[in-house]
């Protein structure tokens, strides 16, 4: 349907030629952004109606006085099913330092969160298929498991900036909800304004990016520099993501435009990852908690775990 | 006079309820204190992790997100 639309308007509408390269970038992009903005309001307006979207005060108490595997299952698990807006890091970190919940279980949670989030997963189904989606997340699950106990081996509590541990929260009061559908209603609007309007720019951009990529770089010079099978393609992919940013829905475009000119599929998995998960702007946020020997052991970390985990697919593609 | 705080620390959304709060008491010209709490021991003090939180009178209304026009009417109002 999005493909037909985007063809109608393209290249009938603006009489452009689908072989050229401005046809066949507009084409990309019209098609990406109806079909991804659609997707993206329906997503969570149907998420927002089952109020199945979290708030991390009710992760914090699902979380507590639990054992150590529980605990951190739940925070992998909750990370990837909260979009929540890096802003609320910060209180998210104090918050779980002062319900006395390990640091490795919230790294854990720190790490799959900006990674997952189930209305990625939806539109990587929708774009990517499947197959992709799953091998996505549960990577993603599994660097978020593993990065939080290597964490926990260096004992990251001495990197706590010192004021966090003497915040006393007070008695967590959860507002209480308009459970009519009217009010649902309201709630899932809202939902889909906040949301929207938070990440809308850096889907725009990741569209953008995905379209001049699948437009205007020719096949060959990806076959040279991006998928030469050599074993720097990943740690590039993954350094090259560390400065960048963009949501998780953002970076799937050019995944996208990535993965149909040939870049080897562990390389792509290593690249998105890296893209969402790690960021200036959030190393920045959690700097006002964590002193900088410890984000750069964070940094480290996941920079190794993606690596690990795009030679895996590589390795398992080419067999 | 009701006294309204908004929690946040320093995020766009913060700024945004806190106008929207004075906007809609001028409306009903009912008269507020209104006070920005950028202290992140006083917002998890309430209680709130997620910002803009907002406190009416001492008891938290909201946490996290823009709040609707309905519900803001409501907090100067009631």
């Amino acid at each position: 349907m999005f493909e037909s639309l985007a063809g109608w308007l393209v290249y009938d509408g603006m009489g452009l030629d689908p072989s050229s390269r401005l046809g066949a970038a507009l084409h990309f992009f019209v098609m990406d952004v109806t079909k991804i903005f659609v997707m993206l309001v329906a997503i969570i307006y149907v998420m927002g109606l089952l109020r199945a979207l979290l708030s991390p005060e009710r992760v914090r108490e699902y979380v507590r006085n639990r054992p150590d595997w529980q605990a951190r299952g739940m925070a992998v698990t909750l990370g990837a099913v909260t979009p929540f807006c890096s802003c609320s890091s910060v209180p998210l970190f104090i918050g779980f330092v002062e319900a006395g919940i390990p640091l490795g279980v919230t790294f854990s949670f720190l790490i799959a969160s900006p990674m997952i989030n189930e209305v990625a997963a939806v539109i990587l189904v929708g774009i990517l298929g499947w197959k992709l989606a799953a091998l996505y997340v549960a990577s993603g699950l599994l660097v978020a498991w593993v990065g939080g106990i290597v964490m926990q081996w260096f004992k990251p509590e001495r990197w706590v900036e010192g004021y966090v541990w003497k915040i006393h929260m007070g008695q967590v009061s959860i507002p209480e909800q308009d459970t009519t559908l009217r009010g649902r209603h309201d709630y899932a609007i809202a939902e889909v304004r906040e949301i929207v309007g938070r990440i809308w720019s850096w889907v725009l951009i990741g569209i953008g990016v995905g379209a001049l990529f699948h437009g205007f770089v020719p096949e060959t010079w990806v076959s040279e520099h991006l998928a030469s099978g050599n074993w720097f393609d990943v740690p590039s992919a993954v350094v090259l993501g560390i400065p960048l940013y963009s949501n998780a829905t953002g970076i799937i475009p050019v995944a996208e435009a990535m993965l149909t000119k040939g870049v080897a599929i562990g390389t792509t998995l290593a690249l998105m990852m890296s893209v969402a998960a790690l960021s200036l702007p959030e190393m920045l946020i959690l700097r006002k908690v964590i002193k900088w020997q410890g984000l750069a052991l964070f940094v480290a970390v996941l920079a190794v775990a993606f690596i690990l985990v795009g030679w895996g697919f590589n390795a398992l593609a080419s067999i | 006079m009701k006294n309204i705080k908004v929690l946040g620390s320093g995020c766009k959304n913060c700024e945004t309820v806190a106008n929207l709060i004075r906007i809609a008491a001028q409306q009903a010209s009912v008269e507020i204190e209104l006070e920005k709490v950028t202290d992140m021991a006083e917002i998890m003090g309430h209680g709130v992790m997620s910002t803009p939180g907002v406190v009416v009178d001492g008891t938290v209304v909201h946490a996290g997100g823009l709040p609707g026009p309905d519900q803001i009417r409501k907090w100067v109002t009631d």
